[in-house]
């Protein structure tokens, strides 16, 4: 027979038996998985809007520049808001591993009211600056400022809106297995827009106010 | 405040002869077709079988319809253009207005990028990874249905604009200025971005699910290292996916924002900065056709091995090569656009990086060729499709190397040479891999051949079609005729562009016998039917019935090393298996769901509103999906489960079927 026939490695089989030859992981972690890699591509968006950012740093078009624009202290308390929920989000997750439906409520309702205070003072903070005449449309600076700081903002929106509706499920459904992988997914958004801002506020509001 | 935004009637062009026909046309064929299967009663069995179906091998088909329609609307484009120049000579102006011929070569190239090769693309990978991979669905199967509706969004879009306003003038990759609203103020870019801002998420889901597939849900026994090649030509083209859509997302975002908000990321005003647009499009650009030809590098690892009737040679490099083109796609991009003006350096840089992303696509030329070397080699049209390939991408790599050459390339950016080359790659790359794969996989997902003979025909007319119509576009490009022309003055261009505007119908030929062959092979079906294995094949999708039922495999399978079911088939030759009673357990498999139609539907609307300025229309397409998605989250059974008699009933007349 002029045909090659691979070696049936029988034998090899059981001493190399790994993790890797384990079958379909369990629906847990595949969700858990499929999430992370989401994240990977949502940092992929947010690090071509910071490359666009860098490009137009100086770009002010006569215009006011970062430096004139912002307010140290009121991005510090907005940055201690949405780090403090984090922390939250975290007490969360070890209400729900506990079964605890109280204490899970009440570490969402916190989560909820500094994430709303974030966004607060991100909202004061635009409305401030476009009715200094230093909206998007004055320079492709402020362009990029806006849509990296607000693309990040909408996250933080998402994730409000997103954290309503799991309490709704919570309520509803109580801790079955998909409500439980949802909040997985939830608790990983919510740290992973905390590493978003953590580089925008070194890049956009600390290197701002350097150069 | 208007009601319809911009939208009037004028939007639809009455006064346009060519375009009011087309689009009537494709009215009245929708309109009978929808007719007809509503009379005959269809559409139940469609919306439970098909539109609500989140079965990957449905989903897969319905990708592949739906690429295989927009081949036909964008090589209806490719015909007018190669007519238009084929007359535009010296003071004649050809049949096309510079508007229209603007719209046409745009929709050509977002047509066949967008919506014919990577919904082909994702079709292909959706039917048969999960088989081979030995499992019964994908990841997540709801997404996969959402997914394939945002695709078709897309495209439904993209082709109202045929009726309907405009489309883009700016080509199909859109660079600003142009594309900015001081210089495109019509409807055409906003359906160009809107368009592939959904379809864009469709894709990013599709690659998030594919990965998530790949790497965590495998057949026991199955690791990396025996995935068969197409698996893991489908996991580099995911990661591409999920590394590269993103960056195509916020760039689209970013001209939308100019366009809409009076931003200034690309604009001549307010210190925008066009090139910015070139670099990040191209970013996503480079990895976009890796993303295209890796997958159809796995479809000829797959028929080159079955039809020589010998393993892979060279697995281990194949998946090495695969896994350095996914990293090196990632820095080549400035290849794109020399004549940016960078530094010599960095000019030089991207230069290199260039040729040498050609070195793992040689190691797999050499590996297909070794792997046919001494073989027993069956030439079915799958084999045709993969030998036409090898010749016809080598040439078309080597006048990319030569592209890659940066003083080169100041005489060769943006001509003929450069759109010869483009479609050597793609057309010889990509669909010739897609025609392959087409023709393999058929049986398994309709237990019948497809035709060999209008096969044939259909390849060889492809093949010398293109070389026809592809070759004297190398030679225009050296003269100096640049891209997108609707006139030129050079009366010696001129036989040169009859001549390729005869390949085009050679290739017309060979669609039209494609065509021909898939009705001749459902007029033959009874005699075209097969069984589990047509092929002889070596990997687990060819373990399982033809057409597969909707739970793959009733035991999953044991893996026990590369090439499963070939390893198998040579284990039971030579120990007798004893008869054994087996024994089956019920199936879950996950529930169909509207969830991906609807979403769909609301999509479209939203775009459409969006494109139109219809600004509460877009609102409630927005609060559509949300709600949609609210309704998917709180439903109650996931599954249902498939009683353990259903799958013995089916196991038993399968056998039977192979035995008779």
């Amino acid at each position: 027979m002029n045909v090659a026939v691979a070696v049936d490695d029988e034998v090899r089989y059981e001493a190399r038996s790994n993790a890797s030859e384990a079958g379909p992981a369990a629906k847990r972690v595949v969700v858990g998985y499929g999430f992370w890699v989401f994240l990977l591509s949502d940092i992929v968006m947010f690090s071509a809007i910071f490359a666009a950012y860098a490009v137009l740093n100086h770009a002010t078009a006569g215009g006011p520049s970062g430096v004139q624009l912002f307010n140290q202290r009121s991005v510090a308390i907005e940055t201690g808001c949405l780090l403090a929920s984090s922390y939250t989000c975290g007490l969360m997750s070890l209400a729900i591993g506990a079964r605890r439906y109280p204490a899970t409520y009440f570490a969402a309702l916190i989560t909820f009211v500094l994430g709303a205070a974030f966004l607060t003072l991100e909202v004061r903070e635009f409305a401030g600056m476009i009715a200094a005449g230093a909206g998007p449309q004055r320079s492709a600076f402020l362009s990029a400022f806006f849509t990296l700081v607000g693309c990040h903002g909408l996250h933080v929106t998402a994730g409000l809106v997103w954290l309503v509706v799991m309490m709704a499920q919570v309520a509803i459904k109580g801790f079955r297995e998909t409500v439980e992988r949802r909040l997985l997914c939830f608790s990983l958004f919510w740290h992973a827009l905390d590493i978003v801002w953590v580089w925008l506020f070194t890049v956009v509001y600390l290197m701002g106010v350097l150069s | 405040m208007n009601l319809l935004g911009k939208l009037d009637w004028s939007a639809i062009p009455l006064d346009q002869p060519i375009i009011m026909g087309a689009s009537g046309g494709v009215v009245l064929v929708i309109v009978s077709i929808l007719s007809w299967v509503t009379l005959k009663g269809y559409v139940p069995y469609l919306w439970r079988e098909w539109i609500t179906s989140v079965d990957h091998k449905r989903i897969g088909i319905m990708y592949i319809i739906l690429a295989l329609i927009m081949l036909l609307r964008g090589f209806a484009d490719a015909i007018m253009m190669r007519a238009q120049q084929a007359l535009a000579a010296g003071g004649a102006q050809g049949y096309l207005p510079p508007e229209h011929f603007d719209q046409i070569f745009s929709a050509h190239g977002t047509i066949m990028i967008f919506f014919m090769a990577m919904p082909f693309v994702i079709g292909m990978m959706n039917f048969v990874v999960p088989l081979q991979l030995g499992v019964r669905d994908m990841a997540f199967p709801t997404l996969n249905s959402v997914a394939l509706g945002l695709t078709a969004s897309g495209i439904l879009l993209t082709n109202v604009s045929l009726a309907v306003g405009e489309f883009s003038k700016a080509g199909w990759v859109a660079y600003p200025p142009l594309s900015e609203l001081q210089y495109s103020p019509g409807v055409g870019v906003d359906y160009y971005l809107w368009a592939l801002q959904i379809s864009g998420v469709g894709t990013l889901m599709t690659g998030i699910n594919f990965v998530a597939t790949i790497l965590k849900t495998r057949a026991p026994g199955m690791s990396y290292m025996r995935m068969p090649v197409f698996c893991w030509t489908s996991l580099a083209a995911n990661l591409l996916i999920v590394a590269a859509f993103p960056v195509l997302t916020a760039t689209l975002a970013m001209l939308l924002l100019d366009r809409y908000l009076g931003f200034h990321f690309f604009t001549t005003d307010g210190q925008g900065n066009a090139m910015m647009y070139v670099n990040l499009f191209w970013v996503w650009g480079h990895p976009e056709v890796y993303i295209l030809v890796l997958p159809a590098f796995g479809i000829f690892s797959e028929v080159v091995s079955t039809f020589s009737g010998k393993p892979l040679f060279g697995y281990r490099s194949m998946v090495a090569a695969t896994m350095a083109i996914c990293v090196l796609s990632f820095i080549v991009w400035l290849h794109h656009f020399f004549t940016m003006g960078a530094s010599a350096n960095v000019n030089g840089f991207f230069g290199v990086m260039t040729m040498i992303i050609a070195v793992p696509t040689g190691v797999k030329v050499f590996n297909w060729l070794f792997t046919m070397y001494g073989g027993r080699i069956r030439f079915t049209v799958p084999i045709l499709w993969s030998i036409g390939f090898m010749v016809t991408f080598v040439i078309g790599g080597m006048t990319g190397v030569l592209m890659a050459v940066p003083p080169a390339d100041f005489q060769l950016h943006n001509s003929l040479f450069l759109i010869a080359h483009f479609h050597n790659v793609i057309i010889g790359g990509t669909v010739f891999g897609l025609m392959a794969g087409y023709n393999y996989w058929f049986p398994k997902a309709f237990g019948f051949k497809l035709d060999e003979r209008w096969g044939r025909i259909s390849f060889w007319c492809w093949l010398v079609g293109f070389y026809v119509a592809f070759m004297p576009l190398y030679a225009l490009g050296l003269m100096g005729m640049t891209r997108r022309m609707q006139h030129y003055d050079v009366a010696s261009w001129q036989p040169w562009l009859v001549v390729a505007a005869v390949g085009v119908v050679v290739i017309l030929f060979g669609i039209a016998s494609q065509v021909v062959q898939l009705v001749v092979s459902i007029r033959d079906r009874e005699q075209l039917k097969v069984t589990a294995d047509p092929w002889n094949g070596r990997t687990l999708e060819w373990a399982t019935a033809s057409p597969p039922p909707g739970w793959n495999f009733a035991v999953l399978p044991q893996v026990r090393g590369l090439d499963a079911l070939w390893n198998k088939k040579q284990r039971e030759r030579t120990q007798a298996q004893p008869a054994q009673e087996r024994k089956f357990d019920p199936i879950e498999v996950p529930k169909n769901s509207p969830t991906g139609f609807i979403i769909a539907f609301f999509a479209v609307v939203a775009g459409f509103a969006m494109i139109w300025h219809i600004w509460w229309m877009a609102g409630a397409g927005v609060i559509g999906i949300f709600l949609t998605t609210l309704a998917f989250a709180f439903r109650d059974d996931e599954e249902i489960e498939i009683p353990a008699e259903q799958i013995a009933r089916f196991e038993q007349a399968n056998q039977a079927e192979i035995a008779a």
